[in-house]
């Protein structure tokens, strides 16, 4: 799901820290260094990189562009190999039937199980082609603020990481929180009273945050 | 300095009371545009109106006191939201609930979890048409501003909330507006 679908979801983030320097060149730089490789990797069950958000296929961030005004608009790609379940089943059930005709057998032991299992499952897994997902990273570097196209949990950490890896700089989610301790709008006093707050709705017949 | 996740937990109840806030705002016909008339100049929202709507869900959560919790559910266009106040009665909170905006003319429907603050199904106001990919950059930029303006809107509101919650007033005032509401 990407910025410019007709429905999306975010996650908004805090950037804790600027880059000071040639940030153009520092960005440029991080997206290059950990673009996702164009080269599949038939043994990696998860390959991710950085890809443009004009060319999610063809992660070349000399010919395509970064920069959307005064932002920075790039994709994050995430390759992921899976097997169905049922089709691992029936590659084991015939690859059993096999040895046990081949060496006159009635039974196999657990281990032979096991290895069987894992030869399969290696097998299937280098042959499988790998499922493309690609979410969109708005950055406003001057509000040091980042939308993240997507809400899943595994897809935030990847980003999160990546961003890390990427431009050594960390990533805070905004939630309630940290959209307060991060506020210029409140004082540090106001901060403190917020601290110690509690849920009133713990008991039945009262209203939120009638706690006298 | 709080563990992220310690804190997350800890201050998700803000988030849910937000919600439940903006419902009460909404049903009580409470003029948002005069809540933060400074902070909405401030932001650069220049318009008419601002109005919130219900939309087509709303979920809420009444903890039971003994670690145990009840979760209620009510979806439909046109569903009565009687359940939901029965559950504010009990101490509930609202905890989801997918909103439409209307600045003027422009709509955004989106839905809102209280404790995370995300927001998923957002549709913005129709953004002009891309003819082909120069336009791409001017697509961006119209989206990216309607994005922002709606997440001016929460901000600002929920900054407000905040401000209430800990002020004097909070008890006072907003709490007996509210009190009344679901008493009604």
């Amino acid at each position: 799901m990407g910025l410019l679908s007709s429905s999306v979801s975010v996650a908004r983030y805090r950037v804790d820290g600027k880059i000071e320097e040639n940030v153009m060149e520092t960005i440029h730089a991080g997206l290059k260094q950990n673009a996702i490789t164009t080269i599949e990797d038939e043994y990696a069950e998860i390959t991710m990189g950085w890809t443009p958000f004009e060319s999610n296929f063809n992660p070349d961030f000399e010919k395509f562009t970064f920069t959307f005004g005064d932002f920075f608009l790039f994709s994050l790609r995430i390759d992921k190999k899976s097997v169905p379940s049922k089709i691992i089943q029936k590659h084991i059930s015939i690859e059993v039937q096999r040895k046990l005709k081949e060496e006159g057998r009635q039974f196999l032991s657990k281990n032979e199980k096991t290895e069987i299992k894992e030869n399969v499952t290696d097998k299937l897994m280098r042959q499988m082609p790998s499922t493309p997902n690609i979410y969109d990273v708005l950055w406003n570097h001057e509000a040091q603020q980042v939308l993240f196209f997507s809400t899943q949990k595994a897809a935030n950490e990847e980003l999160e990481t990546m961003f890390t890896k990427s431009f050594k700089l960390r990533l805070i989610r905004l939630f309630p929180f940290t959209i307060i301790e991060g506020s210029e709008k409140f004082s540090d006093e106001e901060r403190d009273m917020v601290l110690n707050l509690a849920p009133a709705n713990v008991n039945r017949g009262k209203v939120m945050g009638d706690d006298i | 300095m709080h563990d992220i996740s310690i804190s997350y937990n800890k201050y998700k109840f803000l988030g849910n009371e937000f919600l439940t806030w903006l419902w009460y705002l909404i049903e009580n016909d409470i003029n948002i545009k005069n809540i933060a008339e400074a902070d909405w100049e401030k932001a650069g929202v220049d318009c008419n109106s601002i109005v919130f709507e219900i939309g087509n869900c709303i979920a809420l959560e009444n903890s039971l006191g003994d670690d145990s919790v009840e979760k209620i559910s009510i979806k439909g266009d046109d569903a009565g939201l009687e359940e939901g106040k029965t559950a504010l009665k009990k101490g509930g909170v609202v905890t989801d609930m997918n909103l439409v905006l209307r600045i003027d003319d422009n709509e955004w429907r989106f839905n809102i979890k209280g404790e995370s603050m995300e927001i998923t199904s957002l549709k913005t106001p129709v953004a002009g048409k891309m003819e082909n990919e120069d336009d791409t950059e001017g697509a961006v930029l119209e989206k990216v501003f309607l994005y922002n303006r709606l997440f001016e809107v929460i901000d600002i509101l929920f900054h407000n909330f905040i401000k209430k919650r800990i002020s004097e007033n909070w008890k006072k005032v907003d709490i007996t507006g509210i009190r009344e509401w679901v008493e009604s």
